[in-house]
């Protein structure tokens, strides 16, 4: 188990430096300057104003000097200032966020989960079913609805006609001075739409996953086996199949995170939640070069890490991984 | 499993055609494509004359689905918008498909070093959130529609690479190659003749689900501003453009955003649908 | 909102709030005025898209940041109701008989929020900083006019000009900083620009990053107690929301595009929650012409454009009607501006013939107009985020279409539109808008010395008459002298058409109704911010226990 880890963690070395390279590549191909946002949009500037900003920020040093300082400024996690006008460290920016956007997706995460497998399970039990057919039908809703559309929908709904849920934000005005519980209370009601919506966009991939797998797993001859000594179908279907059709699914666990990270961008924006998504965005915006390097390499890492867990609990659930391909 | 067999493709039809859902989603998607090809002679608007005094009219005869905040018809733009929406969806899709094949090919028949190589670029692609990828691509290039389609390509390709791949190996050891291979077959020969016929089918399913994943990207694209530039309608753009009038201007949103659901959900069961129709393990 | 009337020439990006309207702006809609006695408390919450950047104004560029430090700073002067230029930290001031120095007197007694004296001593620190050649600022060009400041005591200060500078006063009115907590340190790495203080009616309270910016009135401020307890600047980034938000009673103040001012707001349900104000903004949206590129070196051709392009149709269409026909760089009403400028009204029929002077007779297969065998196509920039700007481009095209030129639209990202664009000079043509500051001076927008690469005057309009009158225009302070020149030069703009001025547009603001003594006037709605107030029965947030 040891050999494996140390294994596993050796090999995100070559990924890493993969990642901080194409970031790099990326924000380089872009034409224009950072520092036209800052000075352009008023008159009195002066070439030499912005000259100054060039050298203050060390855009006139050659491309691969910049790469070279910056992955050693990042190896000490240090992503430089931002370019923005509030000159602030990127990883401060990125610290203060990262938890709002990484907790909701946590909560999307396990409600996704929570509900599609067992929504999967079901279909593939029933399959053939008018039962399989809605669940089908609604899941796809969920994904071929434009996001923002249907937030907005239901922001209207449950926000302005019926006022049950608040529009939008993470608390209300004067949260601070509730109680504990009521200040919980207040937070969920806030999550409710976002987390939602977003939980509803995600069912449809994995519970179309969990049913093509379970009725694969089904079909395999140990269960019919299992069915010829004459277990019930309970036990059949939710001891021996679900077990071996479970296992698959741990490994998406990692790569659900950047579609959801991805996708955090459109819902931070609409529900105004100050998350890495819409940081991202502004900063992708405003040619914030620090601040969009620094976040694509954080998801980026960050998915790895999911990745790591993933495959740290399939390899538990499945000796084989461990001992066979190690 | 291939797609030159005659017998092949009765068993497909046959389960194909029993499959409701897959059957409506290619119905849908046939009715598209006629739509978009027929846009000139469904309507007697142009998609871009502006009717500064008639703006956001409701719903009536002379326009069906209202008119937008330029007055432009909008029964019109959604008819047009399908031909962008689609284009963006299947020349994506095209350039993910050719990228994922070549990579796929390349790794799994080569094997050894090159595999591992272009394996763990497919790695460090997928670690990045895809959507972050192209928003950063599109707001620092332009939000041209050539470069929309191609960075959803650029960034769509892995799925179709590991999927090639996989199909590759398998086959590779198969009797038929190795015998292809002992009479002299060149490497490219057994490529194009052997393996990629047979790696056809499941990349086809990953492009349908593709095309429908990349209609949706666009609409997220233009609500961040950065899609399909106006005038030019997808529907994407003009659902935003609805967006600031939900409550009172509700036909500016309705038809487009309608017409994205669908048609991704169309995709989504032909997909499905021709999947389980192609999988020999499936028997009704 | 702006708090305070801006004294910086900026490029706009959006309608912004900026106020200022003639004084036949709309009454306040009647309230009971018997029952509504002054009372202190309440928060009053305003909706913004962007997040301040940097609360250190001459760090910042974003109206975000101008509109809460706004709350938290003053200058030596500002502008009152009527635009004219008052005390605000300096009590009065004396101009010499020359012209080229002014003395301020300052007023004595007021604190920074942190209890350290207000001196001149800051405002020496604020003058030296701004133009310090490490500080990266925008906003030096001003007081880099001065020849010398002098401080003689605590509470007077002087600046003194090489020759008479008619902005002089108005550049004063810049944020004062706190030399106290400044000097002799990084401005750049300063914690002040998330943390201000200053000296201004609001002193900062909290900045939840990406949520909300806090600010709790400022009990000993120096013009009296605000009325209004807290005010809360929330950031919500979609348009759609913030409106939802309004409705859903989240927000108190925010701006309303045309559409939801003439169409959504309008049921008795809406009207009996909120005030809705409509006045002319001080801004100005034009298209401005390359006039290096070939197309557009001809006055014909530029005169052809506007009399093809029916700028009350834009008004229609993209205003609903909200806003004024623009003819030259000033609004109207306003003592520069001149009222009948001889402008090319909309008619077709002269744009054909102006353009067939111009030598464009010929039409191809497309029934564009060709000239030696070129087609007359253009495109028309115009900058990202900005629904109206993007309509008027589209309407445009189609009149422009109807006389035989073929134009193209294309919305650009902000920094690319200047880094390839505008600094560049590789455009035709482009709708932007300027902010009219108080002061009519037109030096940075139309001299020819700031036709330069990066400076403002980025169609290159080059007139050695429309330069001599610039420069006797900003060197005296006689406002009839100036008047002439300014009549002047909107004369001579009219007839060369650098730019087709196209509209000023409305600004629409909408207030919660609970808060009274708003007093629309030729500043806006803001410029009595500290007196508006909610009588205690109507009040939403109560005041809860504050350390």
């Amino acid at each position: 188990m040891i050999a494996y880890l140390t294994k596993r963690i050796l090999m995100l070395i070559p990924l890493l430096f993969g990642i901080t390279l194409i970031t790099f590549a990326v924000i380089h191909l872009a034409p224009g300057e950072p520092v036209d946002m800052q000075t352009a949009m008023n008159p009195k500037v002066s070439a030499e104003a912005r000259q100054k900003m060039r050298e203050f920020y060390g855009l006139d040093k050659p491309l691969h000097v910049q790469y070279v300082t910056w992955l050693g400024r990042m190896a000490r996690l240090d992503f430089g200032r931002s370019f923005a006008p509030d000159n602030r460290p990127v990883t401060d920016k990125i610290v203060e966020r990262i938890p709002i956007t990484l907790s909701l997706n946590v909560i999307a995460l396990i409600l996704e989960f929570g509900l599609a497998i067992p929504i999967g399970i079901l279909a593939a039990v029933r399959r053939e079913t008018l039962l399989d057919k809605g669940i089908t039908v609604f899941v796809f809703l969920g994904f071929a609805m434009p996001t923002f559309w249907l937030a907005l929908l239901l922001m209207y709904l449950f926000g302005v006609k019926l006022g049950w849920l608040p529009i939008s934000g993470l608390h209300s005005l004067g949260s601070d001075q509730l109680g504990p519980i009521a200040w919980f209370w207040d937070l969920a009601k806030h999550l409710v739409l976002p987390v939602g919506i977003a939980t509803f966009g995600s069912l449809a991939g994995l519970s179309r996953y969990m049913r093509s797998t379970m009725l694969e797993v089904i079909r395999q001859d140990y269960i019919t086996t299992a069915r010829a000594k004459g277990l019930s179908e309970r036990v059949v279907i939710y001891k021996h199949a679900l077990r071996n059709a479970l296992l698959p699914v741990i490994t998406l666990l990692g790569f659900s995170l950047p579609g959801l990270i991805g996708g955090s961008v459109i819902f931070e924006t609409i529900f105004a939640i100050p998350g890495m998504g819409q940081l991202f965005y502004q900063g992708v915006m405003m040619r914030d070069y620090p601040l969009v390097m620094g976040i694509l390499v954080i998801g980026a890492f960050l998915t790895l890490i999911g990745n790591l867990l993933a495959d740290i609990c399939y390899s538990m659930a499945d000796p084989r991984i461990r001992h066979g391909r190690a | 499993m291939s797609f030159r067999n005659s017998y092949f493709y009765s068993v497909f039809w046959q389960r194909f055609r029993g499959n409701r859902f897959a059957m409506a989603g290619g119905a849908i998607v046939a009715g598209l494509f006629i739509l978009s090809f027929l846009a000139p002679y469904i309507t007697p608007y142009d998609p871009a004359t502006i009717d500064a005094y008639h703006v956001l009219l409701p719903p009536s005869a002379a326009h069906w689905m209202g008119t937008d905040e330029l007055g432009r018809d909008v029964f019109t733009r959604v008819v047009y918008g399908a031909r962008i929406s689609l284009k963006v969806g299947f020349v994506a899709v095209g350039i993910a498909v050719a990228i994922g094949t070549v990579v796929g090919l390349v790794a799994g028949y080569y094997g050894r070093w090159v595999d591992s190589l272009l394996m763990r670029f497919v790695d460090i692609m997928l670690c990045f959130p895809t959507f972050f990828l192209i928003l950063a691509v599109i707001a620092l290039l332009e939000p041209s529609i050539w470069y929309i389609m191609l960075i959803i390509g650029i960034t769509g390709w892995m799925g179709v690479a590991r999927l090639v791949r996989a199909e590759v190996l398998s086959i590779k050891e198969r009797d038929y190659i190795t015998a292809a291979r002992s009479i002299g077959a060149s490497n490219a020969r057994i490529i194009f003749r052997h393996i990629l016929p047979n790696a056809a089918a499941p990349v086809f399913v990953a492009a349908t689900l593709g095309v429908a994943g990349a209609i949706l990207t666009e609409s997220a694209l233009s609500f961040l501003g950065i899609g399909v530039q106006p005038p030019t309608p997808s529907w994407g753009n003009i659902l935003t453009s609805g967006k600031d009038y939900l409550e009172f201007a509700w036909w500016l949103s309705l038809f487009p955003g309608v017409a994205i659901l669908v048609t991704v959900l169309a995709y989504n069961l032909l997909g499905e649908g021709i999947r389980d129709a192609l999988d020999p393990r499936l028997h009704r | 909102m702006k708090r305070r009337v801006t004294t910086f020439l900026i490029f706009t990006l959006s309608l912004l709030l900026l106020a200022s309207c003639d004084s036949n702006g709309n009454k306040e809609h009647g309230t009971a005025r018997g029952a509504d006695k002054p009372a202190y408390g309440d928060t009053l919450v305003e909706g913004t898209i962007g997040e301040p950047s940097n609360l250190i104004p001459i760090l910042a560029t974003d109206s975000a940041s101008f509109d809460v430090a706004g709350f938290i700073y003053n200058g030596l002067v500002k502008y009152d109701k009527n635009l004219n230029l008052t005390g605000d930290l300096a009590e009065s001031w004396d101009v010499s008989a020359d012209g080229l120095s002014i003395t301020f007197h300052l007023r004595r007694g007021v604190k920074w929020h942190d209890g350290a004296e207000f001196t001149s001593r800051d405002v020496l620190y604020t003058y030296r900083v701004t133009i310090d050649p490490k500080t990266p600022t925008a906003y030096a060009e001003s007081f880099k006019q001065v020849k010398k400041v002098e401080a003689p005591d605590a509470y007077t200060f002087r600046a003194t000009y090489d020759k008479p500078f008619a902005p002089a006063l108005e550049s004063w009115g810049s944020a004062v900083l706190p030399a106290h907590l400044l000097e002799g340190k990084d401005i750049t790495k300063s914690p002040l620009s998330r943390k201000p203080v200053g000296t201004g009616p609001y002193r900062f309270g909290q900045w939840v990053a990406g949520q909300k910016v806090v600010l709790e009135s400022n009990h000993d401020y120096f013009e009296g107690r605000p009325y209004i307890e807290r005010y809360v600047y929330r950031i919500i980034p979609d348009t759609s929301t913030m409106y939802m938000e309004l409705k859903s009673g989240g927000l108190d103040l925010m701006p309303l595009t045309p559409v939801q001012f003439a169409r959504q707001t309008d049921s008795a349900k809406f009207t009996a929650r909120f005030r809705k104000y409509r006045y002319p903004s001080s801004t100005y949206v034009y298209l401005g012409y390359n006039l290096r590129h070939p197309l557009f070196k001809d006055r014909r051709v530029r005169q052809a454009l506007t009399a093809a392009i029916n700028k009350e149709e834009i008004i229609q269409g993209v205003l609903l009607g909200m806003g004024q026909i623009a003819h030259g760089p000033y609004k109207p009403g306003t003592w520069a501006y001149k009222p009948q400028v001889k402008d090319f009204a909309y008619d077709p029929s002269r744009a054909r013939q102006l353009l067939a002077e111009a030598g464009w007779k010929k039409r191809n297969s497309t029934g564009t107009l060709v000239k030696d065998g070129r087609p007359f196509q253009f495109t028309i920039l115009t900058n990202q985020g900005n629904a109206e700007r993007l309509k008027a481009a589209q309407i445009i095209q189609q009149r422009l279409r109807d006389v035989g030129i073929e134009v193209k639209i294309r919305v650009v990202e902000w920094a690319s539109f200047l880094s390839q664009f505008i600094d560049t000079g590789n455009f035709e043509a482009v709708i932007l808008g300027w902010t009219i500051t108080p002061d009519p001076d037109l030096f940075d927008v139309w001299h020819s010395s700031k036709t330069g690469p990066r400076e403002l005057n980025f169609v290159g309009f080059r007139n050695a008459e429309v330069d001599t009158l610039i420069e006797q225009g900003r060197t005296t302070f006689d406002r009839n002298r100036r008047q002439q020149c300014y009549y002047r030069i909107q004369d001579i703009l009219a007839w060369e058409q650098p730019y087709t001025f196209l509209y000023v547009p409305d600004a629409l603001p909408v207030v919660s109704a609970r808060f009274h003594g708003i007093e629309p006037a030729p500043a806006g709605i803001s410029y009595n911010f500290i007196h508006w107030y909610v009588p205690k029965a109507e009040q939403v947030y109560k005041e809860t226990a504050k350390p």
